[in-house]
């Protein structure tokens, strides 16, 4: 064979293998497509959507509150924001400039601005300033088109109309916190901007308030622009609520409170709702819904009044002369007192070798139960309770709503105390001392209440021993009819009310002063003023000393409880000013001015 | 030899009347078809604008076209005569690039013509098969067999080679080894000797390694395993593979392939631009292309069983096998079976010297078919 041709004959042969291996290597690459895009096609049309959708919640609109009359008190308002988009700035710095022209940044502000627009990608619109009025909202559009890159946009943020008056009924929303997204897993949480109920109603009724939020699908691109909307399923929008709360009346108490601290209620006796609920000092609610600042804070947390604790429900307070009604009532179930026995009171008795005095220290002379209440007489009540026992007091305490949380069900109720023979063995590890039976006559020693409890308890024996619960929320009829009997004779009930329109309504009466006639309505009560603190031996012998020389957090805490009208009660009123002095002089006035102001609002209704 | 030249009665110089009876234009159909696609799948790419890049590889593909007519009708003896040149040449740019990449900033592999941006390591791969070609020509099976016989042809593929590597460019130098170890294959030389260099290489490769650019050593490590870094290399493998799974068997359509138009697919006008296929027209339109490609490397290789030289045949075999890697190292590479190496998909990747190269190439194959019968003898 010729050389040459054999060299030919290889190179065909060698082709030929070389064609098969490439034959193969595309069968190869035929092999893997059909692996990727039939045999796994599903699990990547999976990714690729992953990739490309993404998810968005639609926060929905916070449920309203408003009062009773339709007012409302817990608002959405619009919240105008300036933001800046990077990209649709020609000059981010030109732009901001031109904007500081129109209103000035602080330089925390700026520093902020500009390390978010380093931080975040350039279609993402970054916060320059919120909370905008109307004026600077138009004075904004007004030049935008010489500072591009400049939107407004209105998200809802939340406000309380009422701003002070109100916090301890609604208390507020604020952003979530790391205990919150523990406790909740509803995705609205994870939400920037977010707020939740941290107190208060707020908190109370944040599920119905929340609502439901909604979803948006989104198509993305790789750095996370938004394309467009795929699809969108708007939320439910949070429920309103409407509220037992008169803001008229609200304001009355806010307003004579003045500067002085402690706790208004007012409850509509038949149902339990309550119309007024304060509790003073009180704080701006509106400061803690964009993040309240420290110095504030603080202030708030170290003010020795204590404006962020609401007194009404989580105020813990001796009841005072306002137990006595309780102590009559146990006294004339058990039979010790009739409507006329007398007891002498002669300034002090002795028991066990201890002297318990009476307020007046020359003694009131014998007086029957509707003079001792009249009168506030201590000695009658030390008598009756000694006779009486600790055990059926607090068992009729109980009864009226004392000692136990009420169904407001809001976290910082606090439940008080009713000391028993038991309790304290139990509390304290010692048995009951007779003089302690005394001075819970009197409503002091161990006995702790809240004023709410007190309101309760006042209407309880105004509607003739029906067991209301008090309500923020309007409570149906068929509620009210469902509401249990105390079973106290009646005629007992009878007697105590008529000692109640005496201190009142009777000259000489602890609240004489603060009678009223609306229209043949009156009012009445039972005044109490509390020690803070142990008045000595000596002092008693020197002479007291005069309130108004006291520092002020050793004055007295004045109180009253009361009812209105005198026949056929509609409204209970319970208030306590902390070391305010006497119940007749400072808690009785404020009381009663409520009352009217209550009635009055009912005829002007009609 | 002596039988050819008497029954050679044929006038070595063809007239163009013969020449264009001579012309195979299906060929030339099915690449003007893989342009077609190309110009396609570039618009697109640009989310539907033929500005971006469409009009441009359009612009680039009939110039190129008008590059491989040229070819066509050039006469196969000037392609023997020039071909120790044209390598030469072509060897020289290489090293007027290397110089200017190591006074410019970082990697540079073209030089800047001005109207164009041409790139002397794809010119070198139509020099190198042409120069082997020449010197497989003229030697003998016996010599082929011989170590001394391969010296001369391993030395003219190994320097440039070297040069592009150097640059770096891993891809393109690896691929002007493989194409010159292909042509050794089938001009003869001794299967032991593969098996020989093979294992050699085997040996050596841990030292390569360490001569490795820091991204190259990641691209290999990241394709043995794309997990390794989802969110950097690993990134580009893994979208690839979303984009052509999600495009099923009939795909998303044209326009809609969502992984390339939201951008998570990257390179996808270039290297990806397969992916962005099989994403928009499913597995049918991914075969269809591989189709046409096979058909177009069945003719390359009829051309050449039909070519009576043997540098004639040698040269379509070569320029063949170059373009077949373009096709399966692409291919391959965007299926995760290669490491991304950074090798387009002639005629349809978006730029300009490797279209113009491989319209080059077809020219020369077609010159060659047309001149099918011309004898070159020995020199």
């Amino acid at each position: 064979m010729n050389r040459d041709n054999s060299k030919g004959k290889v190179l065909i042969e060698r082709t030929l293998i070389w064609g098969g291996i490439q034959f193969f290597l595309l069968l190869i690459i035929i092999g893997r497509l059909y692996f990727l895009q039939v045999y796994e096609a599903d699990k990547y049309a999976t990714m690729a959507d992953e990739n490309r959708i993404s998810s968005r919640i639609i926060v929905p609109p916070r449920g309203v509150i408003y009062d009773r009359n339709g007012v409302p008190i817990a608002n959405n308002k619009q919240n105008f924001q300036a933001m800046i988009v990077a990209e649709q700035a020609n000059d981010v710095n030109e732009t901001l400039e031109k904007f500081k022209k129109l209103m000035p940044l602080s330089e925390k502000e700026e520093a902020r601005i500009r390390r978010d627009l380093k931080r975040y990608r350039r279609f993402v619109p970054i916060k320059i300033k919120e909370g905008l009025s109307w004026e600077e909202v138009s004075k904004i559009l007004l030049v935008s088109a010489e500072m591009p890159g400049i939107i407004v946009d209105d998200g809802l943020s939340r406000d309380y109309p009422f701003d002070k008056q109100m916090a301890h009924v609604l208390g507020y929303v604020a952003a979530v916190s790391e205990k919150d997204l523990k406790k909740d897993n509803d995705p609205l949480l994870e939400t920037p901007g977010f707020k939740v109920g941290k107190i208060g109603l707020e908190r109370r009724y944040e599920k119905e308030l929340r609502g439901e939020g909604g979803n948006q699908k989104l198509e993305v691109n790789a750095v996370g622009r938004v394309m467009k909307e795929i699809e969108r399923e708007d939320g439910i929008a949070g429920e309103n609520l409407k509220l037992t709360i008169d803001s008229r009346l609200q304001k009355k108490a806010y307003d004579l409170f003045g500067e002085e601290s402690g706790s208004a209620v007012v409850i509509d006796v038949n149902s339990g709702e309550i119309l007024t609920f304060l509790s003073m000092p009180s704080y701006n609610p509106n400061d803690f819904v964009q993040g309240v600042s420290q110095e504030l804070y603080g202030s708030l947390l170290n003010d020795e009044k204590q404006p962020l604790i609401n007194k009404t429900i989580s105020g813990r307070y001796s009841p005072g002369s306002t137990f006595k009604m309780i102590v009559a009532l146990a006294a004339l179930e058990a039979g010790i007192i009739k409507r006329d026995t007398k007891i002498g009171c002669y300034g002090k008795i002795d028991v066990g070798n201890h002297l318990f005095h009476c307020w007046k220290k020359e003694g009131h002379g014998p007086v029957n139960l509707e003079e001792a209440l009249q009168h506030s007489c201590d000695v009658y009540f030390y008598e009756v309770a000694q006779k009486v026992g600790i055990d059926k007091i607090a068992a009729m305490a109980r009864r009226f709503g004392l000692g136990s949380k009420t169904t407001l069900n809001f976290d910082d109720e606090k439940a008080g105390i009713i000391p028993d023979k038991a309790w304290k063995l139990a509390n304290l590890k010692a048995p009951w001392q007779g003089g302690e039976t005394l001075i819970a006559g009197i409503g002091q020693g161990y006995i702790l209440t809240t004023p709410l409890q007190l309101a309760v308890m006042t209407a309880r024996i105004a509607n003739g021993g029906k067991m209301i619960e008090p309500s923020l929320i309007p409570v149906s009829e068929e509620a009210i009819s469902k509401y249990k009997n105390i079973k106290v004779n009646p005629a007992y009930m009878t007697l105590v009310k008529e000692g109640m329109c005496s201190v009142v309504n009777k000259s000489g009466g602890t609240a004489f002063m603060s009678q009223f006639d609306y229209k043949g309505k009156k009012m009445c009560g039972k005044t109490g003023t509390t020690q803070v603190r142990r008045i000595t031996l000596q002092e008693r012998q020197s002479g007291i000393v005069k309130q108004e020389d006291l520092p002020w957090r050793y004055r007295n805490h004045a109180l009253f409880v009361g009812y209105a009208p005198h026949i056929n009660p509609k409204y209970a009123v319970a208030v306590l000013v902390e070391h305010g002095g006497g119940g007749s002089a400072v808690a009785a006035p404020i009381a009663s001015k409520l009352l009217k102001e209550a009635l009055m609002l009912d005829e002007e209704k009609k | 030899m002596y039988k050819f030249y008497k029954s050679g009665f044929r006038n070595p110089n063809l007239t163009l009347k013969e020449k264009l009876y001579n012309l195979n234009l299906t060929y030339f159909f099915f690449i003007f078809l893989l342009g077609g696609i190309g110009v396609m799948m570039l618009y697109s790419a640009a989310n539907g604008d033929w500005d971006v890049w469409a009009l441009k590889h359009f612009i680039r593909f009939a110039l190129g076209v008008g590059v491989m007519v040229v070819l066509t009708f050039c006469d196969i003896k000037i392609f023997l005569r020039y071909a120790y040149y044209f390598y030469f040449a072509t060897l020289f740019l290489l090293i007027v690039v290397e110089i200017a990449g190591h006074t410019g900033m970082g990697a540079t592999r073209w030089i800047n013509l001005g109207f164009m941006k041409l790139q002397p390591s794809e010119l070198m791969k139509i020099a190198l098969v042409l120069a082997l070609a020449k010197y497989f020509h003229s030697t003998t099976l016996q010599n082929i067999e011989t170590i001394r016989g391969i010296i001369q042809p391993l030395l003219m593929a190994f320097v440039p080679a070297v040069l592009i590597m150097m640059q770096p460019d891993l891809g393109t130098g690896l691929m002007l080894l493989f194409t010159t170890g292909v042509i050794l294959f089938v001009v003869g030389v001794q299967l032991w000797k593969f098996v020989a260099v093979g294992t050699g290489v085997l040996v050596l490769l841990p030292i390569a390694w360490q001569f490795l650019h820091d991204y190259q050593q990641k691209r290999v490590l990241t394709f043995l395993n794309p997990e390794r870094d989802p969110l950097g290399a690993g990134y580009h493998i893994m979208q690839s593979k979303i984009a052509l799974g999600s495009g099923g068997v009939f795909g998303k359509g044209f326009l809609n392939g969502t992984q390339s138009h939201l951008n998570f697919l990257p390179e996808k006008h270039t290297d990806f631009i397969f992916t962005m296929l099989s994403e928009e027209f499913g597995i049918i339109g991914a075969i269809l292309v591989l189709f046409i490609n096979f058909l177009v490397l069945l003719y390359s290789y009829y051309f050449a069983l039909r070519t009576t030289s043997y540098f004639g045949k040698l040269v379509i075999i070569g320029l063949t096998t170059n373009y077949f890697l373009y096709i399966f190292i692409n291919i391959a590479m965007v299926l995760g079976l290669l490491p991304v190496v950074g090798v387009p998909l002639p005629l349809i990747s978006y730029g300009g010297t490797v279209m113009l190269s491989v319209l080059a190439s077809f020219g020369i194959i077609m010159a060659i078919y047309v001149n099918r019968n011309t004898n070159l003898g020995k020199d």
